[in-house]
């Protein structure tokens, strides 16, 4: 029996609205089928299941906003025997198997859950929190789901959400300039659909939650080199000569295969630093980052990079920003992103020093290609396109070493671009 | 030249006597209490000073001896009762609830029933499973009884003045541990109240609600603690009904976590109550799961290892104080 939980989408989730089911009791449900749409500050989402089986029941209805990791619904596994009306949550993995949706990377440095019970102990849903500190988080206005609890199991105390609020005070006063600023708005038409949209208001807190815990837990350290892109752009004129105007490449997908293969060779900088330590990336799966209009900004991912083809990429890409747009990004797609880029597209700046999405240990920027005097491999000068390429990386997981080779291997693919 | 070195035995009986010499209604009545001396020693010499009419030994009859001092008390004499233990009290348990609690309330006012009950409780002495037990909690659960738990030498030096003056029955708890416990007493107090909780050690961290035999491990138990850097507070409950509840909650709501150190059995017992109130009050103020340090749930073993290991011991309560503040420790 598995039990399909609000999903965290995101390190600055702490609830969430169930907007629709899209199955119902009795519902065959496949992996990464999307089930349900929920409500966050980041829009309205398509949450997807993580498990084969049958929907026995929905826990929740419509319109209800609850925490992350409450359950919402129970699944039978294929081949179950239909379960009793109420069971109680199952202890946590080690059974993942028996999650819909696992904890997710990215909700867990700062909601770390708590030790497991003692095996015979039912688990409650959500985080432990002591009445005095959930009051007390409520006056402050810190989401619980960021603080990180060190009462008895785990719970969260009075201590803990006023260490958590003096972290977010003291970055206050000079809020980091977040990749939002950066991104340009892409040509593409909004299709505003009521149900759908997001909460610019919202969305602003939850960038600023993010980007100041970035900025408050990640030592960041940064460095830039200058790329020229006279053989990337001419393979893409090449390629795109023999294409009909809306299949043409634009030069975001050579950027962003060409930093997923480099992670390849560089897989230390591809993942996340949780509980500590780092936990490499399960595949490459690089987040994106949009600008939306109304002043908001997501990441979604696209899941493997490195083993989809220029094409793919090109559509998996235009389809991304047309739904982060409307609103229909997937829970797997707001939560999997092993690494961000940001790029300024053609009317940004030259470069960018991004701030990291945490968890995850680096985030990689594209400033706007601009023609400038280039000195070649003979020594001649020539007006060349280039661009600057820029990585901000977590300082506890990697050192500038590292970081000067993900930068120097980008460079050597987009040097070859036949091969991306 | 600096004031005498006396036991609690000392002040319990110097309590007794400042009764007798100040009142000649007072009288004391119990099993042993004259020639013997008390069981515990507390009345020795009193026969000679005050004669038998006025330190009276009792056949071994809690029902009938009880009983009697209800009569008294009725009548207008103001006695005080020994009952050697509490587990024998049990034997006195339907005077004590069926006529001194319950007379003034069935009289409409009538009769007042100023009788003063002492009784030892408690263990620690190898005195096993009929002589050991902490049963003040269920005389707690009584309306129209006033229970008192001294602790300190001063507590049982001056409560028994103001429990003879009180016109319902007052039922005093002595921990038999207690009795030999030596100090100086405080020559600045010469009376104490019979309402309120008293905070015996301040802190900032944790409340310590306990009373009786148990203060003194707690006290040192929050010696221990402030080692490690969490400063506790210790609350003397020394009335167990009514409950001094303002005081309790007035610092749990300061240190947000509570740990009540009782020497009964749990289940349904005085910490079960105090725990109750402070979930009823003070829920939202909380920032730790209430605790307990109670006696382990036996009858009392007679072998001193298993004696002690069923009593709260002072490594208990530190360790349950830990596993609150510190429990990565």
């Amino acid at each position: 029996m598995g039990l399909f939980r609000m999903p965290s989408l995101g390190a600055d989730m702490e609830a969430g609205t169930l907007v629709e089911w899209l199955v119902k009791p009795g519902d065959k449900v496949k992996r990464g089928q999307v089930v349900a749409v929920v409500e966050t500050q980041k829009g309205a989402i398509e949450v997807e299941c993580f498990e084969e089986g049958t929907v026995e029941e929905l826990l929740l209805a419509p319109g209800q906003k609850v925490p992350v990791e409450t359950p919402m619904a129970r699944i039978r596994a294929a081949g179950e025997a239909p379960g009793p009306a109420a069971v109680p949550p199952p202890p946590p993995p080690p059974t993942p198997a028996a999650e819909c949706i696992e904890p997710r990377p990215a909700a867990a440095p700062s909601a770390a859950p708590p030790p497991p019970p003692p095996p015979s102990a039912a688990r409650p849903a959500g985080l432990k929190v002591s009445p005095a500190a959930r009051r007390r988080a409520l006056e402050l206005g810190v989401p619980l789901d960021r603080v990180h609890g060190t009462g008895p199991d785990g719970a969260i105390t009075v201590a803990d959400v006023e260490s958590a609020a003096r972290g977010a005070a003291a970055e206050a006063p000079s809020p980091p300039p977040t990749p939002a600023a950066a991104v340009p708005p892409v040509a593409e038409p909004s299709t505003p659909v009521a149900r759908r949209g997001f909460d610019p208001v919202e969305m602003r807190k939850a960038i600023a939650a993010a980007m100041s815990r970035s900025k408050r837990e990640i030592p960041h350290y940064y460095l830039a080199s200058t790329v020229a892109m006279h053989r990337a752009l001419a393979f893409l004129e090449a390629t795109n000569r023999e294409r009909p105007p809306p299949e043409r490449l634009l030069p975001a997908v050579l950027l962003l295969k060409a930093t997923a293969l480099a992670l390849r060779e560089v897989p230390q900088l591809n993942g996340f630093w949780i509980d500590g330590g780092f936990r490499p990336g399960p595949g490459i799966h690089l987040g994106w980052a949009i600008a939306l209009r109304g002043g908001g900004l997501v990441a979604p991912a696209i899941h493997d990079v490195d083993k989809l083809a220029l094409p793919k990429l090109m559509a998996a890409l235009r389809d991304l920003v047309g739904r982060a747009r409307s609103g229909g990004l997937k829970s797997s797609e707001l939560a999997d992103a092993t690494l961000t880029i940001t790029s300024l597209g053609e009317r940004g700046a030259e470069s960018v020093l991004p701030v990291i999405y945490p968890p995850q240990v680096a985030m990689v920027g594209f400033g706007a290609i601009v023609t400038r005097p280039w000195v070649d491999e003979a020594g001649g000068l020539a007006a060349r396109p280039v661009v600057q390429v820029s990585l901000a990386a977590d300082h506890r997981a990697s050192d500038g070493h590292l970081g000067s080779r993900l930068l120097a291997a980008i460079d050597d693919h987009l040097q070859r671009p036949e091969t991306l | 030249m600096s004031a005498p070195i006396v036991t609690y035995r000392e002040c319990c009986k110097q309590g007794i006597r400042a009764a007798l010499l100040a009142d000649p209604r007072v009288f004391l009545m119990g099993e042993d209490v004259g020639r013997y001396g008390g069981c515990y020693a507390v009345s020795k010499g009193l026969l000679e000073e005050f004669g038998p009419e006025r330190i009276r030994d009792t056949p071994l009859s809690e029902s009938a001896f009880v009983g009697a001092g209800i009569g008294a008390a009725i009548a207008g004499m103001r006695p005080i009762v020994e009952i050697m233990t509490v587990n024998f009290s049990l034997l006195a348990l339907d005077q004590i609830l069926n006529n001194a609690a319950t007379i003034p309330h069935m009289s409409g006012g009538q009769f007042a029933v100023p009788l003063v009950i002492r009784m030892a409780t408690g263990g620690g002495r190898q005195l096993a499973a009929q002589h050991s037990h902490s049963l003040e909690g269920w005389y707690a659960h009584i309306p129209g009884l006033k229970i008192l738990a001294p602790a300190t030498l001063e507590d049982a030096r001056y409560m028994l003045a103001p429990a003879l003056l009180d016109p319902n029955p007052v039922l005093i708890f002595e921990h038999i541990m207690l009795y030999n416990m030596e100090g100086v007493l405080d020559p600045a107090v010469t009376s104490v109240d019979i309402e309120k909780a008293a905070i015996r050690r301040p802190g900032r961290d944790v409340t310590l609600v306990t009373y009786g035999g148990s203060l003194f491990k707690t006290l040192e138990a929050a010696e221990d603690l402030a080692r490690e850097g969490v400063e506790a507070e210790v609350v003397d409950l020394r009335v167990l009904r009514p409950l001094d509840q303002e005081t309790i909650l007035a610092s749990v709501r300061r240190t947000r976590r509570c740990v009540i150190v009782d020497e009964g059995w749990r289940s349904g017992s005085l910490s079960a109550e105090i725990g109750m109130r402070i979930g009823e009050e003070a829920f939202y103020e909380l920032d730790a799961p209430l605790r307990r340090v109670c006696a382990v749930e036996v009858p009392m073993p007679y072998a001193g290892h298993l004696e002690q290991a069923a009593l709260p011991s002072r490594e208990r309560i530190v360790a349950t104080v830990r596993a609150l503040l510190r429990p990565g420790s």
